[in-house]
């Protein structure tokens, strides 16, 4: 098992936040950050209604600039798949759905390959799952792995997001590990947070993890994307984790198809940024739909 | 016996109630009365910076009881006394006499200390029971408008200052005021009362450099609901009015005149920055 160097990684990843993107480029880096945006609502409180109107945002995330791209996903809890499904028909857009007992994972296995499956049944096009932290940091890998399998054999069709819960994790090396390990149980893309327990998405732990996707590619021939979700709220981190993603893997990455981010306060903070790009003044949030 | 080297002061921002210099790293130089003194020249970045700090701090101070607002403001009153030497030291730097610089600095504590009092006095002054016709009952009060922009008078001292800021202050608004060019001596001096009166970070927001630099952005910033503008040119006030128009800013404009002694004493300044909502409750049911 190869380790990671802490002290590099954290200083590469300092190193990379602080290059200056400015004008077009910005407002081009906003756009794919647009694009790759995977639009959340896991709020005990959503209702259809509430998912409804996500999923006209995510459509049309700002009336006023028909030119924009509409998000990669809307993620909601599986009893609002149906819902978001409904309202986002026709679309490209897909629907991501968290299962396996989100956000903990703390459950038997036989509940959560059944949430999985319903949540397919119901049209999720993505599964984003949570996988045990207790029983990887038990040093039960392999438990961690079929469990990986399972849900991965029960999404069918659907692809398979797995959260490391990298706030859980402790060290690099676990992220690291943990990335390996749910790549070779056939995740479809790594997910670093649940977004519920800080420190959600960094930007080390993000270099990590899109470290060890570019070397499973290049391993196994597979490529596997990676999301980072929690705690990304300003246009200006959107922009530090492209330029990271970038870097490692490279500009075919720059897209809903390899990188993801989830959110829901970033994407009014792109519009305001954009706004800002082309009238000169700067925005505020009053002006922007709040969902 | 070596002789003391002398800790000179570093003419910074305040912003989020921390003294900070420009993001820009920018200075300028001002002339002082007997020296040259290099002040933080701010970017349109610390608009932005100032204005999300003042915008964060609003309802905090808005949903304070008015009294707690009045206490509050009268701590900056006792902060100016305690400080009164530093305040006449800043005017006197900035060109006042002796004499001069006593008077404006005991006017502007005088007058932080009126508007103290007001402030839980506004809304039962400005608030009104309407006669309509209908069972209803038609009520009118006071709030406040949100964050104020305030560029001060082109020569403050601490009274022009304090004119500026604290009637919409004591209307519950977050303020983020653009200094004199000319003088920030008394606006630093000012600030470093502020800050250790009981005022909550990002309230009272300050920045010092050039208004020509800072002005525009501030007015056309969408952030803001209101402008107070101080001694401006006609053609000055044309820019920023258009810029203001952007969101619909209520602009006031006001000049040097407006400072006398019982205009600073003025409730109607305060109004110039507060909303009326009007509530219809149904009566006799």
């Amino acid at each position: 098992m190869m380790t990671v160097d802490a002290v590099g990684l954290e200083e590469r990843a300092a190193d990379l936040a602080k290059r200056s993107i400015k004008k077009h480029a910005k407002i081009h880096g906003l756009r794919i950050a647009i694009a790759c945006i995977d639009l959340t609502g896991l709020e005990g409180k959503d209702t259809p209604g509430r998912v409804a109107q996500l999923c006209r945002k995510a459509l049309t995330p700002d009336s006023r600039d028909p030119t924009l791209p509409h998000v990669a996903a809307v993620c909601v809890y599986p009893s609002l798949v149906s819902a978001a499904k409904k309202a986002l028909e026709g679309s490209d857009v897909k629907v991501a759905s968290v299962a396996t007992a989100f956000p903990s994972g703390q459950s038997s296995i036989a509940v959560k390959i059944e949430e999985t499956k319903e949540a397919v049944a119901d049209g999720a096009d993505e599964i984003d799952m949570v996988i045990d932290r207790g029983a990887f940091h038990a040093g039960r890998f392999r438990e961690v792995r079929s469990e990986i399998e399972a849900v991965k054999q029960a999404c069918g069709p659907a692809a398979l997001k797995v959260i490391l819960e990298t706030g859980e994790l402790g060290t690099y090396d676990n992220v690291r590990r943990a990335s390996q390990l749910a790549m070779e149980a056939g995740a479809d893309f790594i997910k670093t947070s649940t977004g519920k327990i800080a420190p959600a998405a960094t930007l080390p732990v993000a270099l990590v993890m899109l470290q060890a996707a570019r070397d499973f590619e290049r391993r196994t021939g597979r490529r596997v994307g990676v999301k980072v979700a929690g705690g990304i709220r300003a246009a200006k981190q959107a922009l530090q984790y492209l330029v990271i993603v970038k870097e490692t893997c490279g500009d075919d990455w720059l897209s809903p198809a390899w990188f993801r981010i989830g959110a829901s306060s970033l994407l009014n903070d792109i519009l305001m940024q954009l706004w800002k790009e082309r009238t000169g003044a700067y925005q505020s949030d009053e002006y922007f739909t709040k969902d | 016996m070596t002789s003391r080297i002398e800790v000179r002061k570093t003419l910074k921002l305040y912003i989020a109630g921390a003294f900070v210099r420009s993001e820009s790293g920018r200075t300028i130089s001002v002339q002082a009365k007997d020296e040259t003194v290099n002040v933080a020249l701010a970017s349109r970045k610390d608009v932005r910076d100032a204005v999300r700090a003042a915008r964060t701090a609003w309802p905090n101070w808005r949903d304070r009881s008015a009294y707690n607002r009045g206490q509050i403001l009268y701590r900056l009153a006792e902060m100016m006394e305690s400080r009164r030497a530093q305040l006449i030291e800043a005017c006197r730097a900035a060109g006042l006499t002796a004499r001069a610089a006593e008077k404006d600095v005991d006017e502007a504590i005088d007058a932080t200390c009126w508007y103290a009092g007001l402030s839980d006095k506004i809304e039962q002054i400005f608030s009104t029971k309407n006669p309509v016709s209908g069972p209803h009952f038609n009520v009118s009060t006071p709030e406040s408008t949100g964050v104020v922009g305030v560029v001060a008078p082109l020569a403050s001292g601490v009274a022009g200052l304090i004119a500026a800021v604290i009637p919409p202050l004591c209307g519950a608004n977050t303020v983020v005021c653009i200094a004199s060019d000319a003088d920030p001596f008394s606006t630093v001096a000012l600030c470093e009362s502020a800050a250790t009166s009981d005022l909550p970070a990002g309230v009272l927001n300050v920045l010092t450099g050039r208004r020509s630099v800072t002005a525009p952005h501030l007015a056309a910033h969408m952030d803001v609901n209101a402008l107070g503008l101080w001694d401006c040119e006609p053609a000055e006030r044309k820019e920023l009015d258009i810029a203001a128009s952007a969101n619909v800013k209520r602009v006031h404009g006001y000049k040097a005149e407006d400072r006398s002694a019982a205009l600073m004493r003025n409730p109607y300044r305060v109004v110039d920055f507060l909303e009326i909502k009007t509530t219809w409750h149904p009566a006799g049911l």
